[in-house]
């Protein structure tokens, strides 16, 4: 089963935020940040569950924890400001404070995959919600198989996690490959769209497990990509993304057929959605 | 089983529905019922059964409502309206936090839960039924809404059993009416063919009991049971319209694609009226308010619709940006995926979306034309 | 010969392929090594070959005027370079540019053209292996064209 975690009694005013002050704000590239939310309101998550993030008088998105789920003292949020609400969240700095709801929805199966090779697959701002996995990948190394992860950004400039992933890429039995759609000469890496360095990974497709974060294009591609390479499509998760304004199954925003994502997602075994992404404007 | 006035269904005067109304104002509930206002019958509050629209009547058909005299003076002659219960429980505007600033600090108060004891006059068995859809989606989960929460724990329900249905109603075939069944305090049958203007009444809870208890009644005679009864069995076998409900949710979702979402969205004018005047319907939207100052903000909630292009937009653009979509959202969530997130319809059968709709677009005949048969052939025979 | 024929073979490209058609085709190939920096070919030149690659990788660039040289695609160990030397006027329409020490066979186009032309059992095999790699290029430039990182993200 996808990882839930139902530890903590539900608030009697759920949409309500707390307010927690940002302790450090890094930027990521020319439009994305990180920052790290104060420790002791920190509630334990689990690697893909998101928070509904708050500025003030602005408004409130969903925004995944990018941090590690087993250091929740730090409560840390990747964000790409492309609209008011995250545009807001980029000014922040430290000692400012943030409302925050959460932790919300249904993440990774990283106990499920235990025992399988593990491919993860991010899209730009995509690798924020997978880092979390990342982080227990490395913690748990022994509990699985071959990893692999690829990652595509549009281009050299706009890649996140800047050191973090050269450290991956330098760890043994860790494949990595990043992957720009375009790039001037200095670029060294690899250049075209993630899903054909799939090929470049080694690992066993009848005992792997794939999970795949980026736009819902990507997500369709590659996953149709996993299932030539052999995968079954209950082997292969992907995060989906509607808009969100209640995160507790009230407001209707997230609904994708059947699905609510806030609560059934936003991570779903691909089999439950495949059907569903191929009907256009559902 | 539903408890009864002395153990027995009971018959009251139209004197002793208004000692009733009276009986519930003094125990402390703020009374609503339906009243005559912009030539409809809406919900507001009542004082007095001289409130109710008494001798009025409606006529109801795709796109179309109006209100006409009847030949007698009952007070529930007609079936629902425009507005439906959630419009007290589920309010359409409402602030749920107020946040503000000192130095470095925001404090955010939530909005209190209401104390307010509302007693609902004239519910019909759909709208209890669509009352429980509510409960399910807004109390019955892991979140629940305070609000609709307190509000709901301490409302009165006073159920009527329709005497007739309208142009639109097909309750009977959502299994959702016209008897009311469970869910009600005091339930009322009006009696008018007798000779006399008169109620069977039932009480449904301890609290509905207590309230019947000392107000003038006789026990009911068998004719008079049995009379009721014919009137709630009139109104099933008479309903306006008609619709196949055991299959709806492999019908839609096997013809997502089906030509017929095309056809109806070149009609729709995705005005978001059947969603509005739907009483299931529980989607909403926030909007954060600030102070010139930046001292003060506040979160408000208001009633949305999947019929507006905002509802699905995601940086962008709408992920349901042709009005066909948004038709299909709206049909395949009341009739098919509901039953997957909830276990039952959303769908009551109570008419409003087709009367209210400004081109009498009908769902009823919309799953036909899906279902591939023409109206004459679903006829019973 | 007898060399150029064996490192074909250990080319995904002729995975499958009979003996007959791998010696004749490797009689229109050369065993090339490019140093980094080194151009495979370059923009509007003559197309007149076709490239396996064994080892190393090469960048498939565009010059954008006022913004210098564009990568959009990489070119890897076991992959295939070219497509312009397949249809007339034979001409580059890009930079090819290794990135790395970079050894690959080399075939001559016109004398591969002329083995597909004269048997077309042979030019089948090679066009069912030109084929997919380069479909599957067109689907990538096609997500890389949408731009997709850009639109709704995670
Ligand atoms: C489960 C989930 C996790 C996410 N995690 C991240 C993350 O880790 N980092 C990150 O940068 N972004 C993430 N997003 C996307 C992020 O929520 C949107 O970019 C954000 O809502 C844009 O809001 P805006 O006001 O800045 O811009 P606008 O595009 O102007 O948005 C206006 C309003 O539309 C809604 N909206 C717009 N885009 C989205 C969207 N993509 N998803 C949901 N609602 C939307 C919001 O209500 C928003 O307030 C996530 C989305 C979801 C659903
Ligand atoms: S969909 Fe129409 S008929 Fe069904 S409950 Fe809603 S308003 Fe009534
Ligand atoms: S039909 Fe539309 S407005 Fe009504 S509950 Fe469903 S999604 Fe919400
Ligand atoms: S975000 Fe409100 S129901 Fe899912």
């Amino acid at each position: 089963m996808p990882q839930t975690l139902k530890a903590c009694a539900p608030p009697s005013y759920p949409m309500a935020p707390r307010m927690i002050p940002v302790t450090r704000f890094i930027r990521e590239s020319q439009d994305v940040f990180t920052f790290d939310l104060a420790a002791e309101h920190a509630t334990p998550f689990t690697p893909g569950q998101f928070n509904m993030l708050y500025a003030f008088g602005v408004g409130e998105i969903p925004i995944s924890i990018s941090g590690d789920s087993e250091a929740p003292e730090r409560l840390t949020h990747t964000i790409r400001a492309v609209g008011p609400v995250s545009a807001a969240l980029g000014k922040l700095q430290a000692g400012d404070q943030v409302g925050l709801r959460g932790p919300f929805g249904v993440g990774w199966p990283v106990e499920e995959a235990k025992g399988f090779d593990v491919l993860l697959i991010a899209g730009g701002i995509g690798l924020a919600p997978l880092r979390p996995v990342i982080y227990w990948l490395l913690r748990h190394r022994a509990a699985y198989g071959r990893v692999g992860v690829l990652y595509g950004a549009r281009t050299p400039d706009d890649l996140i996690f800047r050191s973090e992933v050269e450290e991956w890429r330098r760890t043994p039995d860790f494949q990595l490959r990043v992957a720009v759609e375009r790039a001037g000469p200095e670029w060294t890496g690899d250049v075209g769209y993630v899903t054909p360095l799939l090929s470049k990974l080694r690992f066993d497709a009848t005992e792997a497990v794939a999970m795949i974060c980026g736009p819902e294009v990507m997500i369709r591609a590659t996953a149709l990509a996993l299932e030539d390479a052999g995968l079954a499509d209950s082997r292969i998760f992907v995060s989906m993304e509607r808009n969100m304004k209640c995160a507790i199954g009230h407001c209707g925003h997230c609904q994708f057929g059947p699905l609510f994502i806030c609560k059934d997602g936003p991570v779903h075994r691909y089999g439950r959605v495949r059907s569903l992404l191929s009907y256009r404007e559902l | 089983m539903a408890a009864q006035v002395d153990g027995a269904m009971a018959i009251v005067t139209v004197e002793g529905l208004e000692a009733l109304l009276q009986a519930i104002q003094a125990r402390g509930y703020r009374a609503v019922g339906p009243t005559l206002e912009n030539q409809a019958i809406v919900y507001d509050d009542i004082e007095s059964i001289n409130d109710l629209p008494r001798g009025w009547t409606d006529e109801q058909d795709g796109g179309r409502y109006r209100l006409m005299r009847r030949s007698d003076d009952a007070l529930f002659g007609y079936s629902v309206g425009p507005q439906s219960w959630k419009k007290f429980l589920h309010a359409p505007k409402l602030r749920l936090w107020t946040a503000e600033r000192h130095g470095e600090n925001t404090t955010v108060t939530p909005e209190a839960s209401p104390n307010d004891r509302l007693a609902f006059i004239g519910v019909r068995a759909c709208e209890i039924r669509a009352i429980e859809i509510q409960d399910r989606v807004l109390i019955s989960d892991l979140y629940v809404d305070p609000h609709y929460q307190a509000l709901r724990a301490r409302a009165l329900i006073v159920a009527v059993n329709c005497g007739q249905a309208g142009g639109v109603c097909f309750c009977a075939s959502m299994q959702a009416g016209p008897r009311v069944k469970q869910g009600f305090d005091i339930a009322l049958t009006e009696l008018l063919d007798g000779g006399e203007h008169v109620f069977l009444v039932e009480a449904g809870s301890e609290e509905g009991h207590a309230l019947l208890a000392p107000i003038p009644h006789r026990a009911a005679s068998d004719d008079e049971i049995e009379a009721a009864a014919a009137v709630i069995e009139r109104t099933a076998s008479s309903m306006g319209r008609e619709m196949r409900s055991d299959d709806l949710n492999e019908l839609l979702m096997s013809n997502l694609e089906h030509p017929r979402w095309d056809e109806v969205a070149t009609r729709c004018l995705t005005c978001a009226n059947c969603t509005l005047v739907c009483p299931t319907c529980f989607c909403t939207s926030v909007e954060d308010v600030s102070d010139l100052a930046g001292e003060r903000a506040e979160r408000w909630r208001r009633w949305d619709s999947c019929f507006t292009m905002d509802f699905s937009y995601i940086h962008g653009g709408s992920v349901r940006a042709s009005a066909k979509s948004r038709y299909r959202q709206w049909m395949t969530h009341k009739l098919a995926t509901w039953i997957d997130q909830f276990g039952s319809s959303g769908c009551v059968g109570c008419g409003r979306c087709i009367a209210w709709c400004p081109v009498g677009i009908d769902i009823t005949e919309e799953v036909r034309a899906i279902r591939g048969c023409d109206a004459a052939a679903e006829e019973p025979q | 010969m007898k060399d150029i024929a064996d490192l074909l073979r250990h080319h995904p490209f002729a995975e499958g392929l009979d003996e007959d058609t791998l010696s004749l085709i490797a009689g229109c190939a050369k065993n090339v090594v490019l140093q980094p920096g080194d151009y495979l070919h370059r923009e509007g030149a003559a197309a007149d070959s076709f490239y396996l690659v064994r080892h190393g990788a090469v960048a498939l660039e565009t010059f954008v005027p006022g913004r210098g040289s564009f990568t959009f695609l990489t070119v890897k160990s076991g992959e295939i370079l070219g497509a312009d030397w397949l249809i007339p006027p034979y001409r580059s329409s890009f930079d090819a540019r290794a990135i790395e020490l970079t050894r690959a066979i080399a075939f001559d186009g016109k004398c591969l053209r002329g083995k597909c032309e004269a048997d077309p059992r042979v030019g089948y095999e090679m066009m069912k292996r030109f084929i997919p790699p380069l479909v599957k290029r067109l689907q990538s430039a096609r997500m890389q064209a949408l731009g997709m990182y850009d639109a709704a993200n995670a």
